[in-house]
């Protein structure tokens, strides 16, 4: 007796739908299981991972905060995927955006620069991104190089850009020697939608994101393109779209949008420059995209959940002292069953008894 | 000359954990499947190798825990990517993340704390002899295992039945199952063997380079070893060229900000991955003729019967 997969004749819908369900789910079942192991009550550390953050006004703010960048950078990354282009360098973009947009800010600090600079600001940071993305595209789509191993290795780089400009050049004069530029002028800042609260107009930006790569994907020739070059190279060919030119065009789309969550983040919730800005935004986008099931609505969902995990996390280690890292594990684990349970899209498992088999055939 | 020879040495104690995990990681996609988990399997064997040898007391033991860990984590690859036939790139992805928050995990316990490392061979005489002896009679074990483990492969690969047929699953799983073999069960293997070789990788690393772990200390070797085994067009002759090749750009990085050359140290530590980016662009240009890569690398592959 054996388990096989069989592909299904078409694809299953009803289990498209569900399939992020049953994947959280059996997160969940694995997670009390570390919990346990870890040696914390389950229930406990599940509550304070998935419930206490909705309980109250400030954390259910902090969420939206935090799942700005991971929908932002995740349609981005969405966009690649589904044209089957794997930008996996979105926290490289994410850092270099940000540096680019603080060096506005960093330039006008104290002087009388009028309301021009925030909106600068982020158009520098969403081309910077876009042309931090371009490098591995280019090398993909001119050389051949491996755009995955391309975009990774940028990381890298321009985490150690970013730490030098922080203890170089760019160091607060007044910082006691920490790597930090001096805090933002206001109006180099993100505004607040709350007065006194942490909720700004980049969550507003992030949903006009959302709307706007359902629009592409849904509604326009482009994003059909990008769906055939990624679900049928060959049909694609056939019908003239030009796989290249889509790589690039994603590329730039999702570094563009990576820089843009970056600036945002610096100039909004952190205030100033510094390095550990990101913990590992561009990484877990990743999950959010995968989550989403690459569709925009399907992200904004994922990304107010995997959020959810991050500010669970830092509660769950204030009251219970579980370790940050549990989050990550977390999350390593919901992208592994996410993927998993996409396969029962195309497949269905199948128990075959290949003795029987023989002897039917040849009676 | 003393300098000479301890540059040597770095860089062959920098290249030793990046040659292990691309042996590793070469066989793997020899057979026809790309396991980008490399990062992940290798700083999880770091995490576990120091934990063996820190509870243990032995390097030997720790080394061990390090090659069963990576073993299990591709155990995870091979279960989704063959079994259940997702895609690959997504599950090495995943491979990672789950790495690196594992090891954390793990390695929590033993931040700050100190092993004795690995011992050098010493041979009174032979080590003694200026400027070669100490490369060639005084390593680690690890330096001559990796030497070891890189013919052992290159022997098994061109050598062997058993490596024509795990080449043959990489080029076409199509005929290399037509003709009868257990494609799924060799790629399963050939998984196998590259995180065992990762996570001995990762385990080198806290029991021998330096002897402390910290979170993230494989700081992108496992994504620098994927870029090895391109560099090597999938020959393993041409690994070991490429292995100290960036072994010693990451030494020599290292000794420029030692002697206080005017460029900011940030810029020297990037150099070892724009190295690797400047390689990947430099030979898949001259490649253009057509790839070396095995043909079948990647795909996914459902038996019919």
């Amino acid at each position: 007796m054996q388990l096989v997969l069989e592909k299904r004749a078409e694809r299953s819908g009803t289990i498209a739908l569900v399939s992020p369900l049953i994947a959280i789910g059996l997160t969940i079942a694995t997670m009390v299981i570390l919990f346990a192991i870890l040696g914390k009550n389950p229930l406990l550390a599940l509550h304070a991972y998935f419930i206490a953050p909705l309980t109250d006004g400030y954390s259910l703010q902090e969420i939206a905060v935090k799942a700005t960048p991971l929908v932002m950078i995740a349609i981005g990354l969405s966009l690649c995927y589904l044209a089957n282009a794997w930008n996996i360098g979105a926290e490289g973009q994410f850092l270099i955006g940000a540096v680019a947009g603080s060096w506005i800010a960093v330039r006008t600090q104290g002087t009388d620069a009028g309301a021009w600079v925030l909106p600068v600001m982020l158009v520098l940071a969403a081309a910077a991104g876009a042309l931090y993305a371009l490098i591995p595209a280019i090398c993909k789509v001119k050389f051949g190089a491996s755009e995955i191993l391309t975009s990774l290795m940028l990381v890298y780089v321009a985490d150690l850009f970013l730490d030098y400009l922080v203890r170089g050049p760019w160091r607060d004069p007044h910082g006691f020697n920490f790597p930090t530029t001096a805090e933002f002028d206001p109006v180099a800042t993100v505004p607040l939608l709350i007065e006194g609260g942490r909720l700004h107009f980049g969550s507003i930006l992030a949903l006009l994101v959302v709307a706007a790569a359902a629009i592409l994907l849904g509604r326009t020739i482009k994003g059909f393109e990008i769906r055939v070059v990624g679900a049928a190279p060959r049909a694609a060919r056939f019908g003239g779209f030009k796989a290249d030119r889509l790589i690039i065009l994603t590329f730039a789309v999702s570094g563009a949008l990576a820089g843009l969550a970056g600036i945002i983040e610096v100039a909004g919730p952190v205030g100033h420059l510094q390095p550990g800005i990101s913990p590992g935004y561009g990484f877990t986008a990743i999950i959010v995209a995968f989550l989403g099931r690459l569709n925009p609505l399907g992200i904004l969902i994922a990304g107010l959940f995997l959020a959810l995990t991050f500010i669970g996390g830092e509660q769950a280690q204030i009251t219970m002292k579980i370790p940050l890292d549990v989050t990550k594990v977390f999350q390593g684990i919901l992208l592994f069953y996410v993927l998993a349970c996409d396969s029962l899209i195309l497949y269905r498992f199948k128990l075959v008894f290949p003795n029987r088999q023989v002897t039917s055939g040849a009676g | 000359m003393e300098l000479v020879e301890a540059i040597i040495l770095s860089v062959l104690a920098a290249s030793t954990p990046l040659l292990i995990a691309a042996t590793g990681e070469l066989v793997t996609e020899r057979s026809g499947v790309l396991n980008l988990g490399v990062e992940g399997m290798m700083i999880v064997g770091a995490a576990c190798g120091f934990a063996g040898a820190w509870l243990t007391g032995s390097i030997f033991i720790g080394a061990l825990f390090g090659i069963v860990a990576g073993t299990m984590m591709s155990l995870f690859f091979a279960l989704m990517a063959l079994g259940l036939a997702v895609n690959q790139v997504a599950t090495g992805l995943a491979l990672t993340i789950l790495g690196v928050g594992l090891s954390g995990l793990i390695g929590a316990g033993f931040v700050g704390e100190r092993i004795t490392p690995a011992v050098h061979l010493s041979i009174p005489g032979l080590t003694d002899i200026p400027l070669v002896g100490r490369v060639l009679f005084g390593e680690d074990a690890f330096v001559y295992f990796s030497i070891a483990l890189l013919v052992g492969v290159w022997w098994f690969l061109y050598r062997t039945r058993a490596g024509l047929i795990l080449r043959a699953c990489g080029d076409n799983h199509v005929s290399a199952h037509a003709l009868g073999y257990p494609v799924l069960r060799i790629r399963t293997l050939a998984v196998m063997f590259g995180g065992a070789c990762a996570g001995l990788a990762g385990a080198y690393l806290p029991l021998a380079y330096t002897p402390f772990f910290i979170p993230g200390m494989t700081a992108g070797r496992g994504w620098i070893a994927l870029a090895l085994v391109v560099f090597s067009s999938w020959r393993p002759g041409r690994l070991v060229v490429g292995a100290y090749l960036f072994g010693a750009v990451t030494i020599l990085q290292l000794h420029a900000q030692g002697w206080g050359v005017g460029i900011p140290s940030q810029f020297m530590s990037a150099l070892p991955y724009l190295a690797t980016i400047v390689v990947l662009v430099l030979l898949s240009r001259a490649r253009s003729g057509g790839s070396t890569a095995p043909a079948a690398l990647g795909t996914v592959f459902v038996p019919d019967r």
